[in-house]
C-alpha cells in the first residue's frame, strides 16, 4: 500500500526500513537464573530470588544461551565475538525488578552476518527474487516480568492496582538486528520470515509468535529518491505478527510521507501499532526519552567464547537451509527455486525429506540416489498440490493429513504410469479428506477405485488413430508448428479412453504417428 | 605473643580445642557472650535472637559429643548486616530494609555455618556498607570501645567494635574501599580483605560489585587465617568468584620464610610507599607506624622505598566507580517488592520516589546522586570511563612496586579515630581520610589491617599489609610473626560500664 502511495506521489519517496527482532531462546532456565522459562504457568510460580532481585542475589550466565547465540551467529555467517560485554541498562519499572535490565551494549556476541532472503515473486515478474539482508548485531539480554493492568485476581481486591507476573522475568533472548537495508513492507516481512524460519530450525526459539517468542521493532523513516542522508526515524515497538509487521510498516510510511508533503516535520519518537484501528501511535518522543545510563555489569565479567567453544557447537549445526537447497540442486537436480522453497522453513524440508527416504529404493539409500526424475515429481507435488491444499485450510505442513511416505508411494506409482495426473489428484484429495494409516493404503485406494492405467498397446493406438483422422484441424495446426494444437487431441484419446490412458503415452504416442 | 596466658581472650584454635574437648560448652559460651551483647554501650548489634543462637549452639554441643566436631564447632561469631541470613534481619543498616529478612544464607555465611560457628546475631555498620564511621546507620551509631567518644571506623564498625569489645572472638565485615581494614585499625583489631573473587559475594548486599569483598575480623592474624580458610572458595553462584583449590591459610603460617633459621622474617623485602609517609599522616600514627616497621626489621625483613604515584587519584576514582555501581545496585530498593513502602502513593512515580526518599539515608542518597550523574549521558566519558583508566594505573603502580618488594606496608589511616560527630557536615573529610586503603581496593589486592600501637587519646593505630594478587598467605605470615613478637592484639580496652536496657 505504502508502495502504491509513493508511487501516486510519482514515485518520489523512498521508505528506508531497520529491523531489530527479539528472538525468546528455547532453553530450560532463564538467562541468569535456574528458573524455569515455560509459558503459561501461574503469575510468579517461576521466579526465584534473582528474578525477583532480592538483596544479595548475583547473575551466573546460562551457557545453553550462549550456545544459542553461537549457532545463530555461525548459521548467518557473523562474527563470534571472542569477548563481549554483558552491560546494565538502567530504568525503573515495577516489571523490571532489578531497575536494569542486563543486555549487551557496546560489544555484542554476534557481530556482523548476513541472512539470504526470497521475495515472493511480484506479479508480472519473471520469478522471486532472492536478496541478502545485512545484519549490524546480534546480543544476549533477559527479558522483563509483565505488568497486569487489569483483569488479574479478585477485581474486587485488585481494582485500581496494577499485578506483577515475574515469570517472564530474566527470559533469555536474543535480539538481531538489521542494517537499514530494507525498502518496503513486502521485504520487510520476507526478512521476518526468513528469520523466524532460521531460528527455528537451528532450534533456538519456538518460534510462537503469539506467546511472543518473536518480536519484532521495526524502525521505518522515508526520503526522497536519491537522496543520501536517512530520514527521521521512527521505532514502532513490539509487532508479534507478520501481517502487524506489513500493516504497520504501511501504515507509518504513509505518514511520514503526508507529514513530509505537508510541509512538516517527523520527530523521532517510538510508536505503538494498534491493529483495531490499524494505525500508529506516539508512545514516547525522544525528549522524554530514558537515559539508561548503560555501564558494564560488574556482576558478570565479559564474556569469553574461545574457538574450541564454537567449534563444538558447530559440530552440533544442523545442516543449514542454504546449505540443504544446494544439496538439493546437486544431488536431486532440483531447479535453484523448487530447492529454496523447499528449505524455506524446516518443517517443510523434514517432511520433504521424509518423503525423499520413501522414494529412495529399498535397501540403497541415502535420500540423495533418489532419481531426479522422481524427486523433481515430488517437489512439483509439494509446492503445487501439497502446499495448495495446505493453504487453503489455514495448516501448517505438519497438520496435513497426508503422511510424506504417501505421497512418495503415489508418486512411484505416478511415475510407473500405474495412475496418471488426474488420477492421482482425485487420489490425492481422497487421502486429504479421509486420511489413512499407511503407504499401502495407497494402492488399496488405487485398487478401490478401480484406476488402472490403460495398458492395452492396440486400444490406446486405435484410439490415437481416431482422434488423428477426426481432428484433421489440429493435426494441421500442429503441423504448422503450433504444438499446442497437440493437447486438443491428447484430450480427445482421453475422453475416448475414460481418462485411463495414460496422458504422457499417448503425447508421446501422437508426435511419433505425426512425425514430430 | 601467644594469647592464650591467664586472663586473656582465648584464640580460636585454643577456643576450638577447649569446646571439643568439652572443657567448656558451646551452649555456655554463646549464653555468657549473648548476656554481654544485652549490657554492651556498644550498639554493634542490630539483630541478637538467642533462642536461635543457642539452639544453634546446643546442635554444636551435641556434634561434639558425637564427636562429630567440625574445625570451629561452638565458636561464636557474628555478620555484619550487609551478609543476608535466613534467621536474622538483613537491613544493610538501612531503613528501607528494616525488617528484611533473607530466604537464604550468604555464601560465606553459609560457610562458615558448614564449619561448625555459632552465629551471635548481625552487626551495625554504615548503611549499604557506605562510610568510614559507622554514623551513617539507620540505627544509630556505633562507639569504639576504646573511647566511647570516639568512632569504631567503618562501614565494618559493628564488627571491629565487637571482637574488640570482647562481644565476639570473631565477625565478618566487607571491605569496598577499606572497610574492614579502617575500622580493624581504629579498633585494635585484626582484620584482612582477601583479593576480589576469593570470597564469595552471593548473599553480600551489593554496593559497588566490582571492589566489594567478604573478610574476617578478630584479635590475631592467625584467627584470620582460620576464618579466611573457612570463609572462602570457588562459588558457582558468583560469576566473578576465582576458580581455585582451596587453602589452608592457618597451616601456611606455619612457613619459615627463606632466612627464618637466622631471624623469623629473613628474607623479607617491605615496600613503604613514599606517598604513604607524606605531610597527610597524622605524627602520632606516623610514630606507631615507625616503631612497627622498626620491629619488622629487627625481626629480619628489609624495608625499600617504593613509589605508588596514583594513589591521591585513587580517591576521586573511587568515588565515580563506586557511586555509579551503587546507583545501579540500589535501583532494586522501590518499594515494590519488598522493603520499605510509602504510604499511600498518588502513582508509580510518587511511590518510588517517596519510597526512596524515606528508605534511604542521606549518604547513600548522597552517592546515589553522584553515581547517577557520573552515568549519565554525556558525562559517561570524562567521569566513568576516566575513573577505569586511573583504576587500571593504580593497578599498574602495585604491579611495579611489586618488582621491589614482596610486601607493602603503610598505616591504615592518616589518623586514628576521630570523635563521634566529628565529621557531621563535611563528607568529604570522611573521603579524603580513605586515601592509603582505596588503592588496594581498586586493584583488587589482599590488604591487611593489625593493630601496632596507640596515638593521640590512647586510640589504637593500625599497620596496613598490601599483598600481591591471591598472597593473602604471605599478608598473614608476616603479620602473624609479627603478633608473636609483640602484644599489641593482646591489648584490651577496659571494660565500659554496662548499660540498662
Amino acid at each position: 500500500m505504502a508502495n502504491q502511495l509513493a508511487a501516486a506521489h510519482g514515485s518520489a519517496w523512498e521508505i528506508v526500513i531497520g529491523l531489530e527482532t527479539h528472538v525468546q531462546l528455547h532453553t530450560e532456565s532463564k538467562m541468569f537464573s535456574g528458573a524455569a522459562t515455560r509459558f503459561g504457568a501461574e503469575p510468579n510460580t517461576q521466579a526465584c530470588a534473582l528474578d525477583l532481585a532480592l538483596p544479595g542475589t548475583l547473575p551466573v550466565p546460562n551457557r545453553a544461551a550462549i550456545e544459542c547465540a553461537i549457532r545463530f551467529g555461525l548459521a548467518v555467517g557473523a562474527q563470534i565475538a571472542p569477548q563481549s560485554v554483558f552491560a546494565r541498562k538502567n530504568y525503573f519499572y515495577p516489571d523490571l525488578p532489578k531497575g536494569y535490565q542486563i543486555s549487551q551494549y557496546e560489544l555484542p556476541v554476534v557481530v556482523g552476518g548476513a541472512l539470504p532472503i526470497l521475495l515472493d515473486a511480484a506479479r508480472g515478474s519473471a520469478g522471486p527474487l532472492a536478496q541478502t539482508i545485512a545484519l549490524t548485531r546480534a546480543h544476549l539480554e533477559e527479558d522483563a516480568g509483565k505488568s497486569l493492568h487489569e483483569g488479574f485476581g479478585d477485581p474486587l481486591l485488585t481494582s485500581g492496582f496494577s499485578g506483577i507476573d515475574l515469570n517472564r522475568a530474566g527470559t533469555p533472548l536474543l535480539e538481531i538486528v538489521t542494517e537499514p537495508v530494507m525498502r518496503s513492507a513486502r521485504e520487510a516481512v520476507a526478512y521476518a520470515r526468513a528469520l523466524h524460519a532460521l531460528v527455528v530450525w537451528l532450534g533456538i526459539c519456538d518460534g510462537n509468535m503469539q506467546q511472543g517468542s518473536f518480536r519484532v521493532d521495526a524502525n521505518v523513516s522515508v526520503r526522497k529518491h536519491g537522496q543520501q542522508a536517512l530520514g527521521t526515524r521512527c521505532e514502532i515497538k513490539n509487532l508479534n505478527s507478520f501481517r502487524f509487521l506489513q500493516a504497520a510498516i504501511e501504515h507509518e510510511a504513509r505518514r511520514q510521507i503526508e507529514l513530509l508533503e505537508d510541509g512538516g516535520r517527523v520527530v523521532q519518537e517510538t510508536r505503538l501499532y494498534d491493529p483495531d484501528r490499524d494505525e500508529t501511535r506516539s508512545m514516547r518522543s525522544k525528549e522524554d526519552a530514558h537515559d539508561y545510563r548503560y555501564f558494564p555489569d560488574p556482576d558478570l565479567p565479559p564474556l569469553v567464547i574461545d574457538a574450541r567453544t564454537i567449534e563444538s557447537v558447530r559440530t552440533t549445526m544442523p545442516e543449514l537451509p542454504a546449505a540443504m537447497a544446494a544439496r538439493f540442486e546437486t544431488t536431486l537436480e532440483l531447479p535453484d527455486y523448487d530447492a529454496r522453497m523447499l528449505t524455506a522453513d524446516r518443517a517443510t524440508a523434514l517432511w520433504f525429506e521424509r518423503a525423499l527416504a520413501a522414494l529412495a529404493p529399498a535397501g540403497v539409500a541415502p535420500p540423495g540416489v533418489v532419481e531426479p526424475r522422481l524427486a523433481k515429481l515430488l517437489a512439483n507435488w509439494m509446492l503445487g498440490d501439497l502446499a495448495a491444499a495446505l493453504n487453503r485450510e489455514d495448516r501448517s505442513i505438519e497438520q496435513a493429513p497426508i503422511a510424506p511416505a504417501q505421497l512418495a508411494r503415489l508418486i512411484v506409482r505416478i511415475a510407473e504410469g500405474a495412475l496418471h495426473q488426474k488420477q492421482a489428484r482425485e487420489l490425492f484429495a481422497l487421502l486429504w479428506s479421509a486420511p489413512r494409516e499407511s503407504a499401502d493404503a495407497v494402492d488399496a485406494l488405487i485398487a478401490e477405485q478401480g484406476f488402472k492405467p490403460l495398458n492395452d498397446q492396440h486400444a490406446i493406438e486405435a484410439a490415437v488413430d481416431a482422434a488423428i483422422a477426426a481432428n484433421a484441424k489440429s493435426v494441421e495446426e500442429f503441423r504448422a508448428g503450433k504444438d499446442k494444437a497437440l493437447n486438443a487431441i491428447v484430450g480427445q484419446v482421453m475422453k475416448a479412453t475414460q481418462g485411463q490412458a495414460n496422458p504422457a503415452q499417448v503425447t508421446a504416442l501422437l508426435r511419433k504417428k505425426l512425425g514430430a | 605473643m601467644s594469647p592464650d596466658a591467664p586472663g586473656l581472650p582465648p584464640s580460636l584454635r585454643t577456643l576450638a580445642a577447649s569446646l571439643r574437648t568439652r572443657s567448656i560448652g558451646a551452649e555456655e559460651l554463646a549464653r555468657s557472650l549473648l548476656d554481654d551483647i544485652a549490657a554492651s554501650p556498644l550498639n554493634a548489634f542490630l539483630d541478637v535472637r538467642p533462642e536461635v543462637t543457642l539452639a544453634q549452639a546446643r546442635a554444636a554441643d551435641a556434634r561434639i559429643a558425637r564427636g562429630e566436631a567440625r574445625p570451629l564447632e561452638g565458636v561464636p561469631i557474628a555478620h555484619k548486616d550487609v551478609l543476608v541470613t535466613r534467621d536474622w534481619v538483613s537491613s544493610a543498616a538501612s531503613k528501607i530494609l528494616a525488617n528484611y529478612r533473607s530466604p537464604f544464607d550468604a555464601t560465606v555465611v553459609a560457610r562458615l555455618s558448614a564449619a561448625g560457628m555459632v552465629t551471635l546475631g548481625k552487626l551495625n555498620c554504615d548503611e549499604f556498607a557506605m562510610g568510614s564511621t559507622n554514623e551513617n546507620s539507620a540505627f544509630g551509631a556505633v562507639h569504639n570501645p576504646w573511647d566511647l567518644a570516639a568512632i569504631p571506623g567503618g562501614s565494618s564498625g559493628g564488627s571491629a567494635a565487637a571482637v574488640a569489645g570482647g562481644l565476639t572472638p570473631a565477625a565478618t565485615g566487607t571491605d569496598t574501599g577499606g572497610s574492614i581494614r579502617q575500622p580493624a585499625a581504629f579498633c585494635g583489631v585484626t582484620g584482612i580483605k582477601p583479593t576480589y573473587g576469593r570470597a564469595s559475594r552471593y548473599g553480600l548486599i551489593a554496593y559497588a560489585s566490582s571492589l566489594d569483598q567478604a573478610g574476617p575480623l578478630a584479635r590475631s592474624a592467625e584467627d584470620c587465617a582460620l576464618m579466611l580458610s573457612a570463609m572462602c572458595g570457588f562459588d558457582p553462584l558468583d560469576a566473578t568468584s576465582l576458580e581455585l583449590p582451596p587453602e589452608d591459610f592457618a597451616k601456611a603460617l606455619q612457613t619459615p620464610f627463606a632466612g627464618a633459621a637466622q631471624a623469623p622474617l629473613q628474607g623479607l623485602v617491605i615496600g613503604l610507599p613514599r606517598e604513604f609517609f607524606g605531610a597527610g599522616l597524622a605524627p602520632d600514627v606516623a610514630q606507631a607506624i615507625q616503631s612497627a616497621i622498626d620491629q619488622l626489621t629487627a625481626l629480619g625483613a628489609r624495608c625499600v622505598e617504593v613509589r605508588l604515584p596514583r594513589t591521591e587519584l585513587a580517591i576521586p576514582a573511587y568515588y565515580v566507580i563506586a557511586p555509579a555501581e551503587a546507583s545501579s545496585n540500589l535501583s532494586r530498593f522501590d518499594g515494590v517488592r519488598y522493603g520499605h513502602r510509602a504510604a499511600d502513593p498518588r502513582d508509580l512515580r510518587d511511590l518510588y520516589r517517596r519510597s526512596r526518599a524515606e528508605g534511604f539515608g542521606a549518604e547513600v542518597q548522597r552517592r546515589i546522586l553522584v553515581g547517577t550523574y557520573v552515568l549519565s549521558h554525556g558525562y559517561y566519558d570524562a567521569y566513568y570511563l576516566r575513573a577505569q583508566k586511573v583504576r587500571r594505573l593504580v593497578a599498574a603502580d602495585f604491579d611495579q612496586a611489586f618488582t621491589q618488594c614482596d610486601v607493602i606496608a603503610g598505616p591504615v589511616a592518616p589518623t586514628v579515630a576521630w570523635d563521634l560527630g566529628a565529621h557531621r557536615d563535611d563528607p568529604l573529610a570522611d573521603y579524603l581520610a580513605d586515601i592509603f586503603t582505596l588503592p588496594a581496593s581498586l586493584a583488587g589486592l589482599p590488604g591487611l589491617s593489625m593493630p601496632v600501637g596507640f596515638g593521640a587519646q590512647r586510640r589504637p593505630v593500625g599497620l596496613q599489609l598490601i599483598g600481591p594478587r591471591l598472597q593473602e598467605s604471605l599478608l598473614l605470615r608476616v603479620a602473624h610473626q609479627y603478633q608473636l613478637a609483640t602484644d599489641w592484639h593482646l591489648r584490651r580496652p577496659a571494660q565500659p560500664a554496662p548499660v540498662d536496657h
